[in-house]
């Protein structure tokens, strides 16, 4: 018997000693009855998590202007968006929010989270808090305040420079770059701290001992131990920038439409074939995505 | 060298701290100030200190089910989001727990299917089920090719309801992966061993270990059901509205800021309230 061979027995079989799964006993009556209503819950939900999405690609490709009824096959829908002014400047602006919010952000939160894990200082445990609740607060709740706070402070600026209506300062995508950057830097931060306290301490030590001041240590040891950390903080940001609808929605003005935000009021009115195409095409962005950030979670462990 | 160290760690800190500082804290302190306010028919506030917003909150009104129409929403946003997690719960913690118990490959291909809906924009998801919901949905349509007559879906409590736990339920299921599959089988083993039953070694030592994916599961999928807003307005058409509706209806049409800041605040103060409950049973729990 090869190693491979054996290898692939204890896959199939564990032994008693592998701790991760459940010990393999003659199974009662009421396990088998588990067993079964756990296989039947994996299968519906499943099907639940999966049937609408199936349903809304294949109908991305209907026939038919009656969105729901199938008439045959066809690209028109998605040759109609390539054509679309609306749809195509949404996107670039979506694409110019998601790539500033996510640069600014990832630089902001490595910086911060290095100061936490590295740093002592007063007050730290209060702002590890602060550094929190953006993740947690409603994102409806961010939405509002953002609103109330940039209606306020453009309006003080505008004042204070005496600047007439016609080129005022209004909310628009910087505000919304802002506002993303808000809370994109805590998600960062998160994510990077991790990957800090992940790694050994003693080689940055090492480093020291060796004679390499800060810099060099963390230009040379710190950052390429941590990179994939940051990476997978970017790829965080870049999605949530490039998905948020709510606090895009309070924060943005005239000229600042993103994406979600068309989308929002196309499927407000009603459903069509065009918005099963355009929701198509942002599920393969999502899983292209997942792909990345599976990749890096490898490199990572 | 400290000295050193003091200008690192403000140039680390410091820009980090400034942007949370400009565009979370003070806005959201902001609000609070502008709930004291008296309203500005054209958007924004009059800066006289007044407790109206606040009075018009919790006014009483014979003709409401209860309170007012207000606190009924603030009622049913809470109870929806309380149905929601629930659900999540009674179908994430068996799949998390299926999942964890599968071969390394299967394992990984079953993750990668939670996760792409994680991923996945959360318009195109609720959009998924107004098509399917909608009047001249799949379903309506199809009941309509067999001459059968049509069903109101859309703009019903069920259909925001489906669409909360639909959007919500890879919040639930990978923090409960990520403790289940830490979990050390060698226990269940012990518990045999001692002679306690599947039932006892569930509720005494599974459930216990796996508690902190299981608080994690429902803060990730409690809060951001209270406070939604995308799912009420397009699966309940803005007539079964939640909270968010209310803050967008008060900041946008009915311009009434300091009224819209005083639910915010009274909207904070609950959930922080209701998460600080949570976690303190939980440990009483936990020390039994």
């Amino acid at each position: 018997m090869t190693v491979q061979q054996a290898q692939e027995g204890s896959l199939s079989r564990p032994a008693v000693t592998d701790t991760h799964y459940p010990p393999q006993r003659a199974g009662s009556l009421l396990l088998t009855w588990g067993k079964r209503l756990l296989w039947v819950n994996m299968v519906f939900s499943f099907v639940f998590l999966y049937a609408p999405i199936l349903v809304l690609v294949i109908f991305s490709f209907n026939n038919s202007r009656f969105a729901a009824k199938w008439e045959g096959f066809t690209f028109q829908w998605y040759g109609q968006l390539l054509t679309n002014e609306a749809i195509i400047s949404a996107f670039w602006n979506s694409i110019i929010v998601a790539v500033s919010a996510t640069l600014i952000s990832t630089v902001l939160g490595t910086m911060t989270a290095i100061a936490m894990e590295r740093f002592r200082f007063p007050f730290r445990k209060t702002y590890d808090g602060i550094l929190y609740l953006p993740v947690i607060v409603p994102d409806i709740v961010m939405g509002i305040s953002l609103l109330a706070f940039f209606a306020l402070a453009l309006d003080w600026i505008n004042t204070a420079l005496a600047l007439p209506v016609d080129s005022a300062l209004r909310p628009g995508l910087t505000t919304v770059i802002i506002a993303h950057v808000a809370f994109n830097i805590s998600f960062v931060a998160i994510v990077v701290r991790t990957s800090l306290r992940d790694f050994n301490k003693a080689l940055e030590e090492a480093a020291q001992d060796l004679g390499a001041n800060e810099w060099i240590t963390f230009r040379r040891i710190t950052l390429p131990l941590i990179m994939p950390g940051i990476l997978g903080g970017a790829l965080l940001a870049f999605t949530l920038s490039l998905d948020d609808f709510v606090i895009t929605f309070f924060t943005t003005g005239p000229g600042g439409t993103t994406l979600p935000i068309d989308v929002f009021s196309r499927i407000r009115r009603s459903i069509s074939p065009e918005i099963n195409a355009i929701s198509t095409l942002m599920l393969l962005m999502s899983i292209v995505l997942v792909m990345a950030s599976q990749s890096l979670q490898r490199r990572r462990d | 060298m400290g000295k050193r160290r003091s200008v690192y760690l403000s140039f680390l800190l410091g820009p980090g701290a400034f942007w949370l500082l400009m565009f979370f804290v003070i806005p959201s302190l902001l609000v609070v100030v502008y709930s004291f306010m008296e309203r500005s028919s054209s958007g924004g506030v009059i800066w006289n200190f007044s407790l109206e917003a606040y009075t018009k909150l919790f006014a009483f009104d014979p003709d409401s089910l209860f309170v007012n129409d207000f606190v009924v929403i603030f009622l049913r946003s809470f109870w929806w989001a309380i149905l929601t997690t629930v659900a999540c719960l009674l179908i994430g913690y068996p799949l998390a727990f299926y999942i964890a118990q599968q071969k390394p490959f299967t394992r990984t291909v079953m993750l990668f299917m939670v996760m792409i809906p994680f991923w996945t924009n959360f318009l195109v998801r609720t959009y998924a089920w107004k098509f399917i919901l909608n009047n001249n949905g799949l379903i309506n349509t199809f009941l309509s090719e067999l001459s059968l007559p049509r069903v109101p879906l859309i703009n019903t409590p069920t259909a925001v309801l489906i669409g909360l736990v639909y959007g919500s339920l890879p919040f639930m299921v990978l923090p409960l992966y990520a403790s289940i599959e830490k979990f050390d089988y060698t226990l269940v083993e012990a518990g045999q061993d001692l002679g306690a039953n599947y039932f006892r070694i569930f509720t005494r030592v599974f459930l216990p270990l796996t508690m902190p994916g299981v608080a994690a599961g429902c803060i990730l999928v409690f809060i951001p059901a209270v406070g939604q807003y995308v799912v009420p307005t397009i699966l309940g058409g803005g007539k079964v509205s939640m909270l968010g509706n209310l803050l967008a209806q008060q900041f946008g049409a009915a311009l009434n800021w300091p009224f819209g800041s005083a639910i915010a605040v009274i909207f904070m103060i609950l959930l922080m309230a209701g998460v600080l409950i949570y976690f303190t049973v939980e440990r009483e729990e936990e020390a039994i």
